[in-house]
């Protein structure tokens, strides 16, 4: 679904690469949690995966399509395919919640009868169910940000990703916002969740991909925030000299594990 | 929260205003220039369809040196001849005799307090000529300045030409200031429209992360420059009209009453063009602008 090949991006004003070198494959229907420290180029893959930005080198495919080949006429049309939601859930203040979610249907042309029906339906999914008429402004964070979340999948995109979703919320919400996001994931879209929420990652034990310094240090299944037995391998050696998705950690008995999808603990 | 919307609205309603009053001033600066230069060919087309050489003959009063008294019916044919004949034949189109007494009496029509003090003998009989080509007048001076009986070969379009020049420098000015006044239009509308994509940077981020064309995206602001030129050009086209019909239909014609003079029939024909011009003004101004601050 998303699949990174030796991709470095690096911004104008900085010498040092915010991706340097990541290889690394998201398969239809995975629920990936993207860690590491701010600045570690989280959410430069994502800006990479949206096309808000271009891979300085190196290729990115998402939904089957090359980004380098995508003429930025069709962007719009690889947006529409993956849902985004935020740290500050950008919601439009003067609009309610209905409002805000139809908006998303409303720019890309959808018909009046269908907002009406996809509307209420995916605030029902998201447990907004009767608050469609408040303002952003009288629901709680967790409740807007479960807005931001409906919007992002109103459309029924193929992919979800989620910038640091639960920064602004208390720890009891944002499982809450995560098990969303997991029952989402359940619905057969793809998610990325960048986080650095060390209780959230441990609690999921899932698919967690750890960036340091651009590199991708960590790439394990069932995996927490900070890695379990292994030790973490210092993260020049391991990126410089590996590529693929696998090459990453090796457990204590030798089996590759992100390869085989278990066993890191 | 309202505020803040409060603001970015009145703060754009002045920029709005703005782009409004400059493409007025300047779409009224270019109409005026076109109107000029209509006012020029009208009083061209209109001169040179009439006479363009008149040859004066003498009078009995007249002192110029080819002159001995009156022009005698003898240099009159001879002088009809040489316009019928080649080689001069082929720059002529028509030939008219104007009397005394038809002279006379288109002085009385132009000035009758004036032409009380002379008596149609004193006004000299004329061969008017019309040239197939106005610019060879020198052929037909040539020809008979000092011809006997001739007393003067007079160019008439040397009385418009001091006209004419007033009217072309105007021109030039106006379309100088018109342009002068578009680029500032052009530069404001960018900058306008910059504030505009920066106060609602909100929405269009949404729109863009959904996957709005980027027509969807742009068109908005796009159609917010194109009625602002358009407000621009209605005023400008009101102005016009009414300088034409107050300036000119009502006082120039009546002043000045020889000539033919543009109408509002003009002003109306070339309203049309200041919208064109403005919108394709806009829309280009606009799109630069997009592309740099609102892409997709």
């Amino acid at each position: 679904m998303i699949r990174f090949d030796d991709v470095t991006k690096t911004y104008d004003r900085t010498a040092r690469p915010a991706l340097d070198g990541v290889d690394l494959e998201v398969s239809r229907g995975e629920f990936v949690f993207l860690v590491g420290a701010s600045g570690s180029g989280k959410s430069t893959f994502l800006r990479l995966v949206l096309k808000e930005e271009d891979a300085t080198s190196g290729a990115v495919q998402v939904a089957g399509k090359d980004l380098r080949r995508l003429s930025s006429w069709k962007v719009p049309h690889l947006r529409r395919q993956i849902g985004v939601v935020f740290q500050d859930f950008r919601l439009l203040p003067g609009k309610t919640v209905f409002q805000n979610v139809a908006f998303a249907l409303q720019v890309i042309g959808r018909s009046r009868g269908s907002i009406a029906a996809a509307v209420p339906e995916v605030l029902e999914l998201v447990g907004l169910e009767g608050k469609g008429d408040r303002l952003p402004h009288e629901l709680s964070g967790g409740e807007q940000q479960r807005v931001a979340i409906a919007r992002a999948i109103v459309n029924s995109p193929a992919i979800l990703l989620a910038d640091e979703p639960t920064g602004n919320l208390d720890p009891t919400t944002s499982l809450g916002i995560t098990r969303l996001l997991e029952r989402i994931n359940g619905r057969g879209t793809t998610v990325v969740m960048a986080t650095h929420d060390d209780d959230i990652v441990d609690s999921m034990r899932k698919r967690v991909v750890e960036l340091v310094d651009g590199h991708v240090v960590r790439d394990e299944h069932q995996g927490g925030y900070v890695t379990g037995a292994i030790p973490v391998v210092p993260a020049p050696e391991v990126s410089v000299d590996h590529r693929g998705a696998a090459a990453v950690d090796v457990p204590a008995d030798g089996r590759p594990v992100a390869e085989q999808g278990g066993g890191a603990r | 929260m309202l505020s803040e919307i409060g603001i970015g609205l009145r703060r754009n309603l002045a920029m709005t205003i703005s782009v409004v009053l400059v493409t007025f001033v300047s779409l009224t600066f270019v109409g005026a220039g076109a109107l000029m230069q209509q006012q020029v060919s009208t009083m061209k087309g209109d001169w040179y369809d009439r006479v363009q050489v008149a040859i004066f003959l003498c009078t009995q009063d007249s002192l110029s040196a080819s002159c001995s008294g009156a022009a005698t019916d003898a240099d009159k044919a001879a002088i009809e001849q040489a316009l019928a004949s080649p080689p001069l034949s082929q720059y002529v189109s028509e030939v008219e005799f104007e009397t005394s007494d038809e002279a006379y009496a288109q002085f009385q029509e132009q000035d009758a307090e004036l032409s009380a003090s002379v008596t149609p003998d004193q006004l000299p009989e004329s061969f008017r000529v019309g040239l197939e080509d106005p610019e060879r007048f020198g052929v037909i001076s040539e020809s008979f300045q000092g011809s006997p009986g001739v007393e003067q070969v007079v160019d008439q379009r040397e009385v418009l030409e001091p006209f004419f020049a007033v009217l072309n420098a105007a021109t030039a000015g106006s379309l100088a200031l018109a342009g002068v006044m578009l680029v500032a239009a052009v530069l404001l509308i960018g900058t306008t429209i910059r504030l505009a994509a920066f106060n609602r940077r909100r929405e269009t981020g949404i729109m863009r992360l959904v996957g709005a064309s980027s027509t969807f995206l742009q068109l908005p602001f796009l159609l917010e420059g194109v009625i602002a030129v358009c407000l621009g050009a209605g005023m400008a086209g009101a102005v016009l009209l009414l300088a034409v019909d107050r300036g000119v239909t009502g006082w120039l014609a009546e002043q000045v009453p020889a000539f033919d003079y543009i109408t509002t029939t003009d002003v109306w024909a070339t309203i049309p063009w200041l919208f064109v011009g403005g919108i394709v003004l806009a829309s280009v101004a606009s799109l630069v602008s997009l592309s740099r601050y609102l892409k997709v």
